[in-house]
């Protein structure tokens, strides 16, 4: 595909290739820091979520003249790891809601409507208000769906009655998947673990909340009368193997079941049954409380717009870019950060952290006709709650390496109390000085 | 910002405590610091005599530190996993004693003013 000609004088050029220089080499620097790079670019970003706001911020810092544009529907912004705390009854539903005008710079423009249609030849981005928005340079930033319905019987109607809960649909959700799960903690019973077989965003999740149903069962003093059964969706717990092996004892010493390649196809509110696919056919398995994840896809109009891959993922719809660079694999000019980034590991907030310096340093080199070698390496972080008060801090890359931020001080698969600190403490703060692109 | 570190650093703690009791927190410690010194020049001396007060009353803003901490965070003693949970649990402490004497020592020489020099 040919790309667009930029239009950038000789002066700012220059200026832009010390800028692109020092970026490569200070990565997660603060904007601010970098000589503003002149370009009379337009810029769409498709969603304003953790990776979609903090691009809007750095890139308008960072460029000067530039034409951006962020789509989101949404008005609400939701901070989605707090959701695992507010699901443990330790924080309330609003510890995650801001609001989206909030974290959004001034200069930037916000259509608050949702992307329909991409169309990568035409460059352009179709609205849901029925807008045509053209672009020289596309972030797409959507995050992914839930796709409740890909589980026979469930919808979101469901969550918090009847024992079913889910972490995941959202703020309101996670309040009533506690209420949920404190009730049954009060009871005891059989309580129902899984996680979906498509990619998903934070994978540790469905482990922290089984550990959290457990921490609960014990302190009331219901373990004993209760069981839980946790169905992997394949024959490990975890895709990092080392951490895989560590939680596959943590699991063992808490006395859950663990029942391997099992994925939830169909539920039965009215039976208390969820069904399973397995390698031996169809299996049922009975519980009072479930946490259900249902599979997760890249929204339709990536699914739709000709972007994704389609060998890999398949039917899952992530966005076809390159690992390190971000840059998608057949358009240049189109990037992804987030979760609709078809990478192989890094469906999380610290991810994002991570990605969006190289998606913003990748996209001003191209800007101004250079290159820089500022690459994702993979990073990814799970503060892996082990119970109420202790977590491990566990962050890996693309090699299954364990890339500790603290090594020597933190070890990442203790289960330490500053580890819960630092997720009880730090890590909202320092996603939202993320989202104002200081972090 | 200058210093994005220093930045998010405050960014952390407003987080744990709420905006405003954290810069009342600040301010009060400021405060506190700025009259210490205060009666240290004035006293032109350390008055033993009020540090031995101020030393007991060490071990109490150590326990207030380590339990305001643990009320906070939803956590307790028995969440110490390993030698590093110990070493923020004693830096915490640290800072409550210190801070406690550091306090007792100003309201004593405050209201009481300098130690009588001997006869
Ligand atoms: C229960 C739970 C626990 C988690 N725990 C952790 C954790 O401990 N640590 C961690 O690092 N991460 C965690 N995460 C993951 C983290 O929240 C996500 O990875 C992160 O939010 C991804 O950012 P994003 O910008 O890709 O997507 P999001 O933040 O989801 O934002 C996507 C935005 O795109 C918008 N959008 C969607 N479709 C369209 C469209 N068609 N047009 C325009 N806009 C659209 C949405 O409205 C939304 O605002 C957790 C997530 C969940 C759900």
């Amino acid at each position: 595909m040919d790309f667009p000609d930029i239009p950038t004088t000789r002066r700012a050029l220059l200026g832009a290739l010390a800028a692109g220089g020092t970026a490569a080499l200070l990565p997660g620097e603060a904007p601010a820091q970098h000589r503003a790079v002149q370009t009379s670019a337009n810029i769409v970003i498709l969603g304003a979520g953790a990776a979609g706001t903090a691009l809007a911020n750095r890139l308008s810092a960072r460029l000067d003249g530039a034409n951006i544009t962020v789509i989101d529907p949404r008005q609400r912004h939701l901070y989605q790891p707090g959701f695992t705390l507010i699901a443990a009854g330790l924080k309330p539903s609003g510890y995650s809601v801001s609001q989206t005008a909030d974290w959004l710079p001034r200069g930037v423009t916000w259509v608050e409507a949702g992307a329909a249609a991409i169309d990568p030849e035409a460059q352009n981005v179709e609205t849901t208000d029925g807008q045509t928005l053209a672009y020289d340079y596309l972030i797409l930033a959507t995050g992914l769906e839930l796709n409740y319905e890909g589980i026979e019987g469930m919808s979101r109607e469901l969550i918090g009655q009847n024992g079913i809960g889910s972490v995941y649909a959202g703020p309101e959700e996670a309040a009533a998947t506690w209420r949920e799960m404190d009730r049954f903690t009060e009871e005891g019973g059989v309580g129902l673990f899984s996680r979906p077989a498509t990619g998903m965003k934070c994978a540790g999740a469905p482990l922290k909340y089984t550990f959290l149903t457990d921490h609960y069962l014990r302190e009331k003093g219901n373990r004993s009368r209760s069981e839980i059964i946790y169905a992997a969706h394949s024959d490990t717990l975890f895709g990092v193997p080392i951490v895989n092996e560590k939680v596959r004892m943590l699991y063992a010493d808490r006395g859950f079941n663990t029942v391997y390649n099992h994925v939830m196809t169909a539920i039965d509110p009215g039976r208390k049954v969820a069904t399973f696919a397995t390698p031996e056919g169809d299996v049922e398995i009975e519980y009072d409380f479930t946490n259900v994840i249902p599979p997760m896809r890249a929204p339709a109009a990536i699914r739709e717009s000709g972007l994704s891959w389609e060998d890999r993922w398949v039917g899952q719809g992530w966005a076809e870019v390159d690992q390190y660079t971000l840059r998608h694999a057949r358009y240049p000019n189109v990037f992804a950060a987030g979760d609709v980034a078809g990478v192989p590991k890094g469906k999380t907030a610290a991810s994002v952290k991570w990605q969006v310096p190289v998606v913003e340093d990748q996209l001003v080199a191209q800007i101004v006709g250079d290159t820089t070698d500022h690459i994702y390496s993979g990073y990814t972080s799970c503060p892996l709650i082990t119970r109420v008060g202790r977590a491990m801090l566990i962050e890996f890359d693309y090699n299954n390496n364990l890339v500790p931020s603290f090594p020597g001080l933190i070890a990442p698969l203790e289960e330490l109390w500053i580890s819960w600190l630092i997720k009880e403490v730090a890590l909202k703060a320092t996603y939202q000085a993320m989202l104002r692109g200081r972090a | 910002m200058e210093n994005p570190s220093l930045g998010m650093f405050i960014a952390v703690f407003e987080e744990v405590f709420g905006k405003t009791l954290f810069w009342a927190m600040v301010a009060a410690a400021a405060i506190v610091t700025v009259l210490y010194l205060y009666v240290l020049i004035r006293d032109r001396s350390v008055s033993w005599r009020k540090f031995l007060l101020a030393q007991v009353s060490m071990p109490f803003g150590a326990v207030l530190a380590v339990v305001f901490l643990w009320n906070v965070t939803h956590s307790g003693f028995g969440d110490i996993g390993g030698p590093v949970d110990l070493l923020v649990l004693l830096g915490v402490a640290a800072i409550g004693a210190i801070g406690a004497a550091i306090l007792v020592y100003t309201i004593q020489s405050l209201i009481q003013g300098p130690d009588r020099p001997p006869q």
